[in-house]
């Protein structure tokens, strides 16, 4: 039981990481209908602008990561925006796909070409203790990463619906002509959200690479599970993409404890096509107009 | 003019082909059959993609299943074409039962789907070392014989690939050119018109998905016999990923396009080798561009350029705002 308990922690903890990157993808699909294909690059990414802070520039902690998250925030946030999605726009859909696959590729080759092949150890955010609950060993840094996540996945809810700024970005997600006519600025509310995708990637990655370590190749699991989260939760909702997150970490992590490692990554496969065949408009999902 | 063309341009190809290998060394004709191989895949995958517009991630890990199933049989004394069409039928009847759920709902839901395939069928067989021989692979599968025509030999090899090439290529071309090719055009241009005409649009996706993938499991059941070495690496997503991008870089949806786009992804790497490890990112910097000023590809670049310098037809300037509305 207390293994039990233990294993259902350290998979809330990193389900919900990649709840944030699944958010992130989740928001740029509906205000910018955006596939990003390199969303597990973006979160691979801003760790070693941390790195470089650290080690290059001889940076505090803290300084580096409010570095990486600014650059992160420019490159994967405002570049991206002006320089591969902005020019295609007229032609959505297959070209942008493939254009976003190529970034994949783009950015995880760079890394590894300028920031070298090997993992790369990235200091711990927080203390490296043991908590014991109910008889159940629990890393501090697992219970500390579910609540940072869950705080910001919360904070950002309450931009979103309660704020003058998040509703526009809403309107213009719904229906972006009659956002425009009643003179939201449907433009800058796009870049918002491409800026909002950046730092929750950003966040994703100065979670998660404690944790695996920062590589240039982490990208490649985390974008797979960041699609599929957003789709088992629903494509159309925060919260979806929530329950999508915490559920693949932690059925993620009873599979490897209790059933077969070999065969852990088939999971979201398996349960890609039962949600798909169940409710193609996601566990908490609801079925709109525009079919995703 | 262009009717008398085009079968001359066919037939100097045509030629090409069969002049190409000879006083080459051995490394250039395994380059060469490999363009073929990838080609075949490339076309199947231009059928999904460029006329019934989804997108498969899993190309790779048909040829997989073609080749895993070529070899396993191969290796047990069946002849090739035996371990081939097996090979093709798994190929399609996976492909049924994959694009079944995945179209069932509109949009890149395919993509998902085959992307998380391409891992499945990359753990199986490293997983399952009864059938597959796991991380260390298969080697040494036998060449197929034709007639009694040995094709140890590389040149011979090449000849048979060429020989398959040319027939799948043309049953390619017939199917395109059929009825129910015109269907799947009509889809891609205009799926509500082709529904509202009584095209079954979901039915014929999942057909051109499964036919698709049934010319990956061909490339496959060629791919074992050439390198006569097989293992789980060989079919990852990165060579999914490459057939994509040589559908796209030639230009979805054009007949030629693919085989153009295999020329420049197994070619280009050759010409590229001075760059040493900036390859990639060379490379993908180049599809980046090329899908902000030219979406349709390599073709459609030659396309534009006849437009421009040829004589336009006139459109109407009222319809223009009309589609604008």
């Amino acid at each position: 039981m207390s293994e039990f308990l233990q294993v259902v922690l350290s998979g809330l903890a990193t389900g919900s990481i990649y709840a944030l990157a699944a958010i992130g993808f989740t928001l740029l699909w509906q205000a910018a209908q955006t596939v990003n294909f390199a969303q597990g690059e973006f979160v691979m990414l801003p760790a070693f602008f941390v790195l470089i802070a650290l080690h290059w520039f001889g940076w505090p902690l803290w300084a580096a990561l409010l570095f990486g998250l600014a650059t992160a925030v420019v490159v994967l946030g405002l570049l991206f925006k002006k320089v591969v999605v902005e020019p295609m726009l007229p032609n959505t859909g297959l070209p942008l796909i493939i254009a976003t696959m190529a970034l994949s590729i783009f950015l995880k080759e760079g890394t590894k070409k300028f920031y070298g092949a090997e993992a790369q150890p990235f200091p711990p955010l927080f203390p490296q203790e043991t908590l014991h609950v109910f008889g159940a060993a629990v890393s501090a840094q697992d219970i500390l990463n579910l609540t940072v996540s869950l705080a910001v996945v919360v904070a950002l809810t309450l931009f979103l619906n309660r704020t003058r700024t998040g509703r526009c970005i809403q309107a213009t997600a719904q229906n972006p002509a009659v956002a425009e006519i009643l003179g939201v600025k449907t433009k800058r509310m796009v870049l918002y959200t491409f800026l909002i995708n950046a730092a929750l990637a950003a966040l994703a990655s100065f979670l998660i690479s404690p944790v695996y370590l920062a590589k240039f190749s982490n990208g490649e699991t985390l974008g797979i599970f960041a699609f599929i989260a957003a789709i088992v939760g629903g494509f159309n909702q925060i919260r979806g993409a929530l329950v999508g997150g915490l559920l693949i970490g932690v059925l993620d992590n009873l599979t490897a404890t209790y059933i077969t490692t070999s065969y852990r990554a088939a999971l979201p496969l398996v349960l890609l096509i039962v949600v798909i065949l169940w409710r193609p408009y996601g566990l908490v999902g609801t079925s709109e107009g525009r079919e995703v | 003019m262009r009717a008398t063309l085009r079968p001359v341009l066919l037939l100097v190809g045509l030629a090409v082909l069969i002049v190409a290998p000879l006083g080459e060394s051995n490394y250039v004709i395994y380059l060469l059959c490999s363009w073929l191989i990838f080609s075949i895949a490339a076309i199947g995958l231009n059928l999904t993609l460029g006329y019934a517009g989804q997108i498969s991630l899993a190309q790779a890990s048909f040829m997989g299943i073609g080749a895993y199933s070529t070899a396993i049989l191969t290796l047990a004394g069946w002849p090739w074409v035996v371990g081939m069409l097996l090979g093709v039928f798994l190929c399609f009847i996976v492909g049924l039962a994959l694009g079944f759920p995945a179209l069932r709902v509109k949009g890149h839901f395919l993509a998902f789907v085959t992307l998380a395939f391409n891992t499945l069928v990359f753990l199986v067989s490293r997983n399952e070392e009864w059938l597959t021989g796991g991380t260390y692979g298969l080697s040494n599968m036998p060449r197929p014989s034709l007639f009694g025509f040995s094709t140890d030999n590389q040149t011979h090899f090449y000849y048979f690939t060429v020989l398959v090439f040319l027939v799948s290529a043309a049953l390619m071309y017939g199917i395109v050119r059929s009825p129910w090719g015109r269907a799947f055009k009509a889809l891609r241009e205009n799926p509500i018109r082709a529904e509202s005409l009584g095209v079954d649009t979901r039915w014929l996706t999942l057909i051109a998905f499964a036919i698709g993938s049934a010319y990956a499991g061909i490339a496959g059941a060629l791919v074992s016999p050439l390198v006569q070495y097989i293992d789980p690496g060989s079919f990852a997503l990165v060579h999914s990923l490459r057939i994509l991008l040589m559908v796209v870089v030639g230009g979805a949806g054009f007949f030629f396009g693919p085989m153009l786009g295999a020329v420049i992804v197994i070619l280009l790497p050759e010409a590229l080798r001075f760059t040493e490890g900036y390859y990639l990112i060379i490379y993908s910097a180049a599809v980046i561009a090329l899908m902000v000023f030219c979406p349709s590809g390599l073709i459609g670049i030659w396309g534009r350029l006849r437009d421009r310098l040829g004589r336009k037809p006139e459109t109407r300037a009222d319809m223009q705002a009309g589609a604008q509305l």
